[in-house]
């Protein structure tokens, strides 16, 4: 009798469902398993009730009271007369809105950037997209730090501003929006970067001189036709942008020392101080739906503007 | 503007348009230049003030190596930055591995499950980073531990393993992708040939398959093991008490800006500066 390596070698080479089965299963395996479970775990400890010092109450009991919180931040019994029942919508309006800002920051800056790239000459253009992409390979926790110290009250950007004179005390750039807004730039310009330059490097500008030809002025012939046919890498950089950005929690926790709240930073505080894990676990899934629904939305629109032309 | 155009379009447009390109790409190059100035003055500053002689980041008094110094005696930080190497090489390593496994079992066969699969491979790549971290700190302390305890009776806590273990979840995704793209190019008709000169299965994998696809391992490689070092969020919901290099620098940034963080952010950089050239230099020889 072979020995049994041989013989798993053997039905190897003799079955595809045993070659599919050896090459799929350990990846399955630990999708479902670290992955797919969690994600469902978590949904379940969305619906129970919470313990008293974190954690959830045992034997569980099913409520939907961390959705009713969610809509209605008064429907807990401790709340107070100065209530505000929309407070945690407010909170995810406003990261939908900063994310939004940041966003159109990022295309806006990128396209150019990524176009300016795309028409310089094989060398320099390799030297830009390796300045694009270095901090990709950098920490991003050290490249927000290094943001922080600079814009610091009394970092290098307000000491060069107030020895200009150009401003008569210090710039407010930390502990705010605004901070919190130059480091999410800070941190996702580059991610918006990559997919415009793939888009528009591939572009063939001989159709621009053809506009031209046929009277379009620039203005017409970039939306009408350049913006047109590189909108894959327009929808790509979004939502590489924005999903992220919706959901930070490193840039706006450093930048503003806590006191501009996002969802990310909220669901954190669920898990750290509030010791509040059905909530937390709620609002997770409330979010990940949320941009689940926007991202393929993108992505269908994005393919059919691509299809259609 | 090439020569047909400015010929088929007539003097006027020639006259009219010239200026209008000058000034658009005066315009782009000095977008460039702030955004490089954006991204990298941060960064040089940094660097600068890591060698600063006093405690000062704003003024550059003198030139010391003191921060490095005191870097190289701090235990915690070599707890961490031990703990950090460990989970990046033993994530890198599976995760390439399944994820490669995977990509070459989703590209070569298609079966009922494979759009379920597909998508479920997709969604730690789409889904913000803080709901899987989540998602796994209550699978592992209200699920898995209360399970393996009551198997083996003693309850296990959250430390290097599980990290590893969330790290290799999220890195066997973007493995995937990369391994999947470089196969999406692949010539399946080079693997044919090599049957057809008597090469066994095993054979043409190895000789042929494996060597043309290693350019895309070793991308997904790379890309998995900075991934690993430089993730925060999913390890600080699955770290228990320890700390990796990432949760040792929040704990330094958020009590305020110290040179001490100037040096390692240093080297680390450098060290990911190494990186980059090493992939560079792997690149170029092929």
């Amino acid at each position: 009798m072979a020995p049994i390596t041989t013989r798993i070698a053997e039905g190897f080479r003799r079955s595809r469902n045993a070659r599919l089965f050896g090459l799929l299963s350990p990846g399955a395996f630990w999708l479902l398993v670290f992955f797919t479970v969690p994600l469902l775990f978590m949904l379940l400890i969305s619906f129970v009730e919470k313990g008293r010092a974190g954690g959830v109450k045992v034997p569980l009991q099913v409520t939907a009271e961390s959705y009713l919180q969610f809509f209605n931040a008064c429907s807990s019994e401790f709340s107070g007369p100065d209530c505000n029942p929309l407070l945690y919508i407010n909170i995810f309006a406003n990261s939908a809105r900063i994310a939004l800002i940041v966003t159109a920051l990022c295309l806006a800056l990128g396209y150019p950037l990524a176009y300016f790239i795309s028409r310089q000459s094989v060398r320099s253009r390799n030297i830009l997209l390796l300045l694009v992409m270095i901090p990709f390979w950098t920490n991003f926790l050290v490249r927000t730090y290094a943001l922080k110290q600079v814009l610091a009250e009394s970092g290098l950007f307000n000491t060069f501003l107030l020895d200009l004179r150009l401003v008569n005390q210090p710039l407010e750039l930390l502990f705010n929006e605004t901070g919190v807004l130059l480091g999410l730039v800070y941190g996702y310009l580059p991610f918006a970067v990559l997919p415009l330059y793939a888009s528009i490097e591939k572009f063939d500008f001989s159709l621009m001189e053809a506009a031209a030809d046929l009277g379009a002025n620039n203005r017409r012939a970039f939306w009408r036709i350049m913006l047109p046919m590189t909108l894959p890498g327009v929808v790509a950089a979004l939502v590489l942008v924005f999903v992220p950005v919706v959901g930070a929690f490193v840039t706006p926790d450093i930048m503003s020392g806590g006191k501009v709240e996002m969802i990310g930073t909220l669901i954190a505080r669920q898990f750290g101080s509030s010791r509040n894990w059905p909530f937390g676990s709620a609002m997770s899934f409330i979010m990940m739906l949320l941009v689940l629904v926007g991202v393929v939305y993108y992505l269908r629109s994005g393919s059919k503007e691509e299809r259609a032309l | 503007m090439s020569a047909e155009a400015t010929v088929s379009t007539g003097v006027r447009v020639r006259t009219q348009r010239r200026p209008v390109i000058r000034i658009g790409s005066l315009a782009l190059s000095l977008n460039a230049i702030v955004i490089f100035g954006f991204l990298y003055l941060p960064i040089l500053i940094l660097i600068l003030f890591s060698f600063n002689n006093t405690r000062s980041v704003a003024q550059f008094t003198g030139f010391s190596t003191e921060w490095y110094t005191k870097l190289f005696s701090n235990e915690e930080l070599q707890a961490a930055a031990g703990n950090s190497l460990v989970i990046a090489l033993v994530s890198t390593i599976v995760s390439t591995v399944i994820g490669t496994m995977t990509a070459l079992a989703l590209d070569r066969f298609r079966f009922r499950l494979s759009g379920f699969l597909e998508a479920n491979l997709y969604l730690p790549i789409v889904i913000p980073e803080i709901v899987m971290g989540i998602a796994l700190l209550l699978f592992f302390n209200q699920a898995l531990f209360p399970i393996l305890e009551s198997v083996i009776g003693a309850r296990p806590t959250q430390g290097v393993p599980t990290v590893a273990i969330a790290h290799i979840a999220f890195n066997i995704p973007f493995v995937y992708v990369i391994v999947r793209a470089r196969l999406a190019d692949f010539d399946h008709r080079l693997e044919e040939a090599a049957q057809d000169l008597g090469a066994d299965e095993w054979t043409t994998f190895k000789r042929v398959t494996l060597p043309l696809l290693m350019p895309g391992i070793l991308g997904g490689g790379l890309m998995a093991f900075t991934l690993s070092l430089d993730d925060y969020l999913i390890t600080a919901f699955t770290r228990g008490n320890i700390n990796t290099m990432p949760t040792y620098i929040y704990s330094l940034v958020r009590k305020g800006v110290t040179p001490e963080i100037n040096a390692l952010s240093t080297v680390l950089l450098g060290l990911s500066m190494g990186l980059v050239l090493l992939s560079l230099a792997a690149q170029r020889k092929r």
